[in-house]
């Protein structure tokens, strides 16, 4: 007999979860059974993201702010996602090490995971993972991305609400701050606080908001926090904005719209991969791929032309092949 | 997609030497493993918590400071108790070679002292960790 995974999720099992989240990091099918079986048991998880520039202090955060939300008994979820090395395929994985003091808690569980190629900051199985966490009975799930430039921001793709880290110093990072990561935060934070300049950084970001609330009306004006991560300053703060931030969303109704977006475009993408991998498949297996290639290189076929010509066959044939499997049914 | 190791590498006690276990997380993950990489000051419970939250096939132990009879085979013990048997635990640094039979009895899967090549180290790993 094999292991009820799902069963034991739904109990609470860390195990259980750390072996179905290695089975979707593969894209193992073992996973997808489990998964269907534990989404009715999903929706319910609140989802923070941490998002910043490399060492900005995100692992130090997500811990002291772990620390914070255990004091009202909600069970936390931690994601650390750190990048794969493009050449070996390995990763080093480091986030674990800001987190040890939560390592014994039993209400918390930690994963650390490599991007495997996945651009955008985050790892492809993260949506899926959260899943798993929320299933597990995690109240608040907190997902750390890699160090961030401007473009990767997956993140608001699976957090409710997305906190973006900053640190003074860095020179006169707003005025040379792409759209990106600013448009992403619900909540700013500057973190390292301690050291000079926090204060000019805050009036940057305030002053960028301004110009923001002229260009477009908007519901939700990102509060800026200041936080010293090692010393647990200013957390309790930061977590009150991102609970206002959080009923902001349930009293507007964009709490369901953004759930419903989000899950719109991820039934698509998972068709889309499906549908691609079948696709492909067929055609390097039956060699069409190779030949096509051939006559491309010669001009002597143009891909639109192809794509149409693939589409069309592969949609008439796989009518063709629904018909006879009905008929064989009947 | 296919499936890649999963390391623990951590440093039991209060052994400050860490130059060993960092050398080795970057060398395994250059082999095309992820190395989750603990710190220092691990507690055997905080060591085995962290392999089964992150579904590790294997725990790396490095230690100088002469506790690995006592660490060592109290991670192994703990990980019993939770029915992780199935996982690899390898361990390294300054470990007198008297020691490696009481360790490997125990239930280390082996040791390795400074100067191994480290190759062998990952391809030790390589041949000995589970499926999953
Ligand atoms: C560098 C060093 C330090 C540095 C450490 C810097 C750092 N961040 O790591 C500093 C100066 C801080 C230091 C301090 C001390 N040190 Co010191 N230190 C050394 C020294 C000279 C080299 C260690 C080293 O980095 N080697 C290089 C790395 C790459 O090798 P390695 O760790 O052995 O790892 C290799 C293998 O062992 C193996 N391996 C290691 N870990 C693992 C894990 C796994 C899973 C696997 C598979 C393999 C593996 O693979 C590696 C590659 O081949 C050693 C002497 C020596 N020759 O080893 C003493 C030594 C380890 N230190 C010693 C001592 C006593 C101390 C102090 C107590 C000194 C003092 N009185 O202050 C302090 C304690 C610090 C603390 N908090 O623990 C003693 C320990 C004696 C003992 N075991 O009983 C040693 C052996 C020196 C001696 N001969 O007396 N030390
Ligand atoms: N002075 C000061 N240092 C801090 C603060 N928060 C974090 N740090 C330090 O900044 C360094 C990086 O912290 P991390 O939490 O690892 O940063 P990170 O953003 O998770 O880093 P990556 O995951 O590598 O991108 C560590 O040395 C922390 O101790 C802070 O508020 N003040
Ligand atoms: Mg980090």
């Amino acid at each position: 007999m094999s292991v009820d995974y799902a069963a034991q999720i739904l109990e609470g099992s860390h195990r259980a979860a750390a072996r179905l989240i290695s089975w979707l990091e593969d894209e193992d099918e073992r996973a997808y059974e489990c998964m269907r079986k534990l989404y009715p048991h999903t929706g319910r998880a609140y989802v923070v993201g941490i998002t910043g520039s490399p060492g900005a202090g995100k692992s130090t955060l997500t811990t002291a702010l772990t620390r914070v939300i255990r004091k009202s008994g909600l069970k936390v979820g931690i994601i650390a996602v750190d990048p794969s090395s493009p050449f070996t395929g390995g990763a080093l994985l480091g986030d674990r090490v800001r987190m040890s003091e939560l390592a014994d808690d039993p209400d918390i569980y930690i994963r650390s995971m490599a991007t495997r190629g996945f651009l955008g900051g985050m790892a492809k199985a993260a949506a899926d993972v959260v899943r798993v966490l929320d299933a597990l009975g995690k109240d608040v799930i907190v997902i750390e991305t890699v160090g961030v430039g401007q473009d990767e921001v997956d993140i608001v793709g699976v957090a409710d609400t997305t906190c973006v880290v900053m640190v003074p110093g860095l020179g006169d990072a707003i005025q040379s701050m792409k759209a990106g990561i600013m448009e992403i935060a619900d909540v700013f934070v500057i973190n390292k606080a301690d050291h000079p300049g926090s204060d000019m950084l805050c009036a940057e970001i305030c002053a960028r908001l301004d110009m923001d609330a002229q260009l477009r009306e908007r519901g939700w004006v990102a509060p800026v926090n200041k936080t010293v991560a090692v010393e647990g300053v200013g957390l309790d703060e930061m977590w009150l904005s991102i609970e206002s931030h959080r009923k902001y969303l349930l009293d507007s109704g964009r709490f369901y719209d953004n759930r419903r977006e989000r899950i719109s475009r991820e039934a698509l993408r998972m068709i889309h991969g499906e549908l691609f991998r079948v696709v492909r498949e067929q055609l390097e297996q039956n060699g069409r791929l190779d030949a096509a290639v051939e006559q491309l290189m010669n001009r002597k076929l143009d891909p639109y032309t192809l794509m149409r010509d693939i589409v069309t066959d592969w949609l008439s044939s796989s009518q063709c092949k629904r018909r006879r499997d009905e008929d064989t049914q009947s | 997609m296919a499936r890649k190791i999963k390391m623990i590498m951590a440093k039991p006690g209060l052994d400050g030497h860490d130059r060993g276990a960092k050398l080795l997380a970057r060398i395994c993950a250059e082999a095309g493993m992820e190395v989750v990489y603990t710190g220092l000051r691990q507690t055997p419970e905080m060591i085995v918590a962290a392999a089964e939250q992150e579904d590790a096939d294997v725990v790396g132990l490095s230690s100088l400071s002469g506790v690995h009879n006592y660490f060592f085979p109290r991670v192994v013990e703990l990980m019993k108790q939770k029915g992780m048997e199935d996982v690899l635990l390898v361990g390294g640094g300054i470990i007198p070679e008297e020691d490696y039979d009481f360790l490997k009895k125990s239930g280390m899967g082996a040791i390795f002292g400074p100067g191994t090549p480290t190759t062998e180290i990952v391809e030790f790993i390589q041949a000995n960790v589970r499926q999953r």
